[in-house]
């Protein structure tokens, strides 16, 4: 998962003029929740981080990364919790007469507001522009503080997904998809000539000829494969 | 309990029937991503106890009238197999496992952040396939590296040991026969890395002396499986 400096639950400790983890912890790369990660004296606490008197305390399971003063931990499995800016692919889960309800493989179904939809559509005609089960490519808008969160179709090469298909992955393994500046998608892409959409809730859109699907499908579940010794 | 006196569970030497120390636990194996489907899950082994824990979540709670505008709710169910035991076990719920889901249930609320995930439900499964004795312990042990490894955020681990009275002695991780026909059993769960308690019972009486006693055992037992605990979640990693 790609994370700019949003705004999260988890790095509201606003003691900052944190600074980190002091010795211990810090060449061993992996961490579990209560893993004590030094003096929080300069540092700040990021994703999966707790300040607490004094003390940088690890809340979850994976591997410690400090960049700068942020020390955060990247889980090494877990579920998709949407962020402003995401570029996600969801499924039309239900609609009313003004918005549609979109699956993200999140804890919670986002919204889709007409006026956030594609083009022009009539009130109470939401139902025959997009109907239950067709997949988006879609942006979130906004995440409250609830969890709930508003997605968003207008903007560039947002759309109804009409080909193709979507495959799920782990959001962990992105980072293994994509590669260094995108280098291993941009290969996958050549060999396969096919059009790749990787969005941030771990789905993909592939869509090309039927072969090139099928050779990026079995790729993908190699990567699964590999990581975690065969799980997934 | 104590009616069993004349039972000989431990000699002289401070051996036990089955050859541990005083302060020895039995063996243990931990193992996390047993369940693919899972968000999380763990199989651990303890002794001859066998637990399988699967974490799912957070997600939406339903229904409705179940979710917090300020957090999460826990729903933990403890189940034994029908054929954990040597008498087979009647399947569902019944007293002693709802009893068991609650404790398991109230530790864990006090160590993971819920507030973090308002209007959610986190479901956590933990199934007994092998029961000799202490299994809340396994459970409730084995549920936080579950927790762990579904990448939820929570305060510390949780290692739940117990200690009891035999024949008079205080000794640690008692098995099938020093549960049955021993005098006490404190089972505890402790948060590793601080020492906090998040989970404590007694059955039997135990003096104040013994009870600091299987107090420390507890305690130092706590580190021994944290250990395991650590080495589960991190070594189960690729690269």
């Amino acid at each position: 998962m790609n994370g700019g400096p949003v705004a999260r639950l988890d790095n509201m400790t606003k003691k900052n003029g944190a600074a980190g983890p002091q010795g211990n912890k810090r060449g061993n790369n992996l961490v579990v929740p209560g893993d004590d990660l030094g003096d929080s004296e300069g540092f700040e606490a990021g994703h999966g981080v707790l300040e607490m008197s004094g003390r940088l305390k690890a809340l979850k399971q994976g591997r410690l990364r400090e960049k700068g003063r942020l020390i955060s931990i990247e889980p090494v499995h877990t579920r998709y919790i949407p962020r402003p800016g995401d570029l996600v692919i969801g499924f039309i889960e239900g609609c009313t007469n003004n918005l549609w309800f979109i699956e993200l493989g999140a804890p919670f179904n986002a919204i889709l507001p007409m006026s956030l939809g594609p083009g022009k559509v009539d009130f109470g005609g939401t139902r025959s522009v997009m109907d239950i089960g067709d997949a988006v490519l879609c942006r979130v808008q906004e995440v409250e503080e609830t969890h709930s969160s508003v997605v968003t179709m207008k903007g560039m090469g947002l759309r109804k997904i009409r080909s193709g298909v979507v495959e799920e992955i782990d959001p962990h393994l992105l980072g293994k998809i994509i590669g260094k500046g995108g280098e291993t998608l941009r290969r996958m892409k050549a060999e396969t000539e096919c059009r790749i959409v990787v969005a941030d809730n771990g789905r993909m859109w592939i869509d090309g000829e039927l072969d090139g699907i099928l050779d990026v499908r079995n790729r993908l579940s190699e990567i699964s494969r590999d990581s975690r010794g065969g799980r997934n | 309990m104590g009616g069993y006196g004349e039972v000989q569970m431990i000699d002289e030497n401070g051996i036990r029937a089955d050859g541990r120390g005083p302060g020895d636990i039995r063996p243990i194996t931990i193992e996390t991503g047993v369940v693919p489907v899972a968000d999380g899950s763990c199989r651990m082994t303890w002794g001859t106890n066998e637990a399988i824990v699967a974490v799912y979540g957070p997600m939406e709670a339903h229904p409705r009238k179940i979710q917090r505008q300020d957090r999460a709710v826990l729903d933990v169910a403890y189940n034994m197999a029908p054929f954990s035991t040597t008498d087979r076990m009647r399947p569902g719920f019944n007293r002693r496992s709802r009893e068991v889901s609650k404790v398991t249930q109230d530790a864990l609320e006090s160590v993971v952040l819920l507030e973090l995930y308002p209007r959610s439900k986190i479901r956590i499964s933990i199934e007994i396939v092998s029961a000799e004795a202490g299994t809340r312990c396994v459970g409730l042990t084995a549920a936080s590296v579950a927790l762990a490894d579904a990448g939820i955020p929570m305060m510390d681990l949780v290692v739940s040991v117990a200690s009891g009275k035999i024949n008079d002695v205080v000794v640690c991780d008692l098995n099938k026969e020093e549960d049955n026909y021993g005098e006490a059993d404190l089972p505890m769960g402790i948060m590793p890395n601080s020492g906090e308690l998040v989970f404590l019972q007694m059955d039997g009486d135990l003096s104040q002396d013994e009870f600091k006693q299987a107090w420390e055992y507890n305690m130092d037992a706590a580190q021994e499986i944290h250990k395991l605990m650590v080495e589960a979640l991190n070594g189960g990693d690729t690269q």
